[in-house]
């Protein structure tokens, strides 16, 4: 099993990213720079969180036309694995891997603080070891996360089951309290139809020890591992 | 030489929320007549073009692929004759 963290110029969460699947979990893992532009063999891709390009223009923007996003599109389009963290959630939408945008957040604060997720979709690979409705403390940590969506857009979210986790009370209610940045319908993590492309604005691989405050970040590792075990589908 | 005057805002109905808090910054300092205020980026560029129809159809080609994300975005432009 071999997975590939995306560096643009300016992530910062590819560390941590690497260090989840390589100490934590055992995995093989690679960096890929932004100019590759040949991604074959991996089990897997991440776009890990960050502020590529300083965040000019728009979140996401201008890494959206890095060379390696047309091989991730294409490799999206086969059928492969992909996990956007943060600003790699930013860069999906971005790139039209995700429909939607993310705005800055209706505080206008920059949020850094622990949130808990409500599973509401544990049908595709990466919540594929979650339980439907199960409650996840995971951090957020972004100036940019206010997903909005039209309402048309938004009743084909909710059609398609494409709404994966939405930010929720510490017993899982969804409340407007719960949200932290405005996001329209609390979302914090939508996929594609498919299900093979996630956009999450929490940080999973910031949370999967317990030194860390919290390991629920392991749910979502150990989903997409588990995913990839039980299925024979390579790339 | 052609110089394009390019505005990027949010759309309208689309919570704007920089020009929200500096609409509050406006009132608290006494500017009570401020009815609106909506926030967006300017963006000038110079460019090359034969003639000004070539010259919009790149801005507007530029708009759509970068500039702006139609999704939460509208772009308006300016075209003139750069001496």
């Amino acid at each position: 099993m071999k997975f590939g963290v995306i560096q643009f110029p300016g992530s910062n969460c590819d560390y941590d990213c690497f260090y989840a699947l390589n100490d934590v979990f055992k995995v093989e893992v690679e960096y890929i720079w932004h100019k590759q532009t040949d991604i074959k063999g991996y089990d897997g891709i991440f776009l890990p969180g960050g502020f590529t390009y300083g965040d000019y223009l728009r979140v996401g923007a201008i890494a959206r036309f890095s060379p390696v996003m047309s091989v991730v599109i294409d490799y999206a389009a086969a059928g492969g694995l992909v996990l956007g963290i943060c600003n790699g959630f930013q860069i999906l939408t971005e790139a039209g891997l995700l429909p939607g945008a993310l705005m800055r957040n209706n505080s206008l604060h920059f949020i850094c603080k622990y949130t808990y997720l409500k599973v509401e979709n544990n049908q595709i690979p990466h919540t594929y070891s979650c339980k439907s409705g199960q409650v996840l403390k995971v951090p957020i940590a972004h100036g940019d996360g206010n997903y909005y969506i039209d309402e048309h857009g938004l009743s084909l979210l909710i059609k398609n089951n494409q709404i994966v986790l939405r930010y929720c009370e510490e017993n899982g209610e969804v409340t407007p309290k719960a949200n932290p940045n405005g996001a329209v319908d609390n979302i914090a993590a939508i996929c594609n139809k498919e299900g093979n492309v996630l956009g999450m604005m929490p940080h999973p691989e910031r949370c999967v020890e317990d030194c860390l405050g919290s390991s629920d970040g392991k749910y979502i590792f150990n989903s997409i591992l588990n995913f990839i075990k039980n299925s024979k589908v390579k790339l | 030489m052609w110089l394009v005057k390019i505005y990027v805002t949010l759309k309208k109905g689309l919570l704007d929320a920089q020009g929200k808090a500096t609409q509050n910054a406006l009132e608290s300092l006494g500017f009570k007549e401020v009815e609106e205020v909506r926030m967006g980026k300017y963006i000038h560029i110079k460019m090359k073009g034969q003639n000004q129809q070539m010259v919009i159809q790149r801005v507007e080609e530029m708009g759509k692929k970068l500039l702006a994300n139609p999704v939460i975005e509208d772009f308006t432009y300016e075209v003139e004759v750069l001496k």
